[in-house]
């Protein structure tokens, strides 16, 4: 069943749209893939001259709701996980991203835009994953 | 030049994630949770970034260089292994926990969130366990 009190089909997709220019952008000025855990992977083997960009995109990332809160009203976000749950999501999505090489911007956005297989693959098992998560923590007794 | 475009792009990446609302883990959640009340926003916001890409990565098929110079990455074609698998699980399992990638969790550390402050630390220790695995091993095959 559509839950469409929460479903925002237009802001979604302008979002979509602009992420998608910004990835757009590094590939074809720097030349790289816009993938937030390659990019934050590649700190930790660090190699001459392969340094600079990856903080400064991910300085951009940080600094973006400082800047984005001069134009418009940020929008405020709900995080129900406490934070035992929180802890162990962060170390399951760290190192479940590196080993599989990726994480939704990757495969989910330049993976499938490259309609690599490997991508699509990768996107339907940490969207199954991620259902099947859902699923028994809201459906199923505890 | 290739660390302002990256700043530059950041931020932009940045913004598109707050308009597109996956910055909210609860709207994450709402894509997750199809057996419930269902947000399809998640959906668009991919369909929109992936419409965009796929002219960027047509466009850089033809180049070898980038336009701020250095090569146009193209990353090797590998066959869907269990490491892509495996890893696309986990990191899906983590996702469905927090309702947090690490593009919005950065993002949502931006916008000073306790819990995506603990849920990023916990991801980059996740990542440097990877890397820290991943050495020992390959120490042990030589």
């Amino acid at each position: 069943m559509i839950d469409w009190a929460h479903f925002t089909p237009w802001s979604a997709l302008a979002g979509g749209l602009v992420i998608g220019a910004a990835a757009a952008l590094l590939l074809l000025l720097n030349g790289r893939i816009a993938g937030i855990s390659g990019i934050l992977g590649g700190l930790f083997r660090p190699m001459p001259g392969d340094t600079a960009w990856r903080i400064a995109f991910v300085v951009g990332l940080l600094f973006s709701p400082a800047l984005y809160g001069l134009f418009a009203r940020l929008p405020g976000a709900t995080i129900e996980a406490g934070y035992p749950v929180l802890i162990l999501a962060g170390l399951l999505v760290g190192a479940g991203t590196r080993y599989g090489s990726g994480c939704t911007s990757e495969h989910g956005v330049c993976g499938l835009s490259r309609l690599s297989p490997r991508s699509f693959a990768a996107t339907g098992a940490f969207m199954a994953a991620g259902f099947a998560t859902v699923f028994i923590i809201r459906h199923l007794p505890a | 030049m290739h660390s302002l475009s990256a700043f530059f792009v950041g931020v932009l990446f940045g913004a598109g994630l707050i308009v597109s609302g996956m910055t909210d883990p609860s709207k994450v959640i709402g894509f997750l949770d199809i057996a419930g009340f269902w947000d399809p926003s998640l959906g668009l916001v991919m369909g929109g970034a992936v419409s965009v890409g796929l002219i960027a990565f047509h466009v850089a098929r033809r180049r070898t260089t980038a336009f701020l110079g250095g090569t146009l990455g193209r990353p090797a074609e590998r066959q869907i292994d269990r490491r892509l698998i495996l890893g696309s699980l986990v990191f899906g399992i983590g996702w469905g926990l927090a309702g947090f990638c690490p593009g919005p969790a950065l993002v949502a550390f931006g916008a000073g969130y306790d819990k995506a402050v603990v849920f990023t630390i916990a991801m980059l220790a996740g990542m440097a366990l990877f890397e820290l695995a991943e050495r020992f091993l390959n120490e042990g095959t030589r």
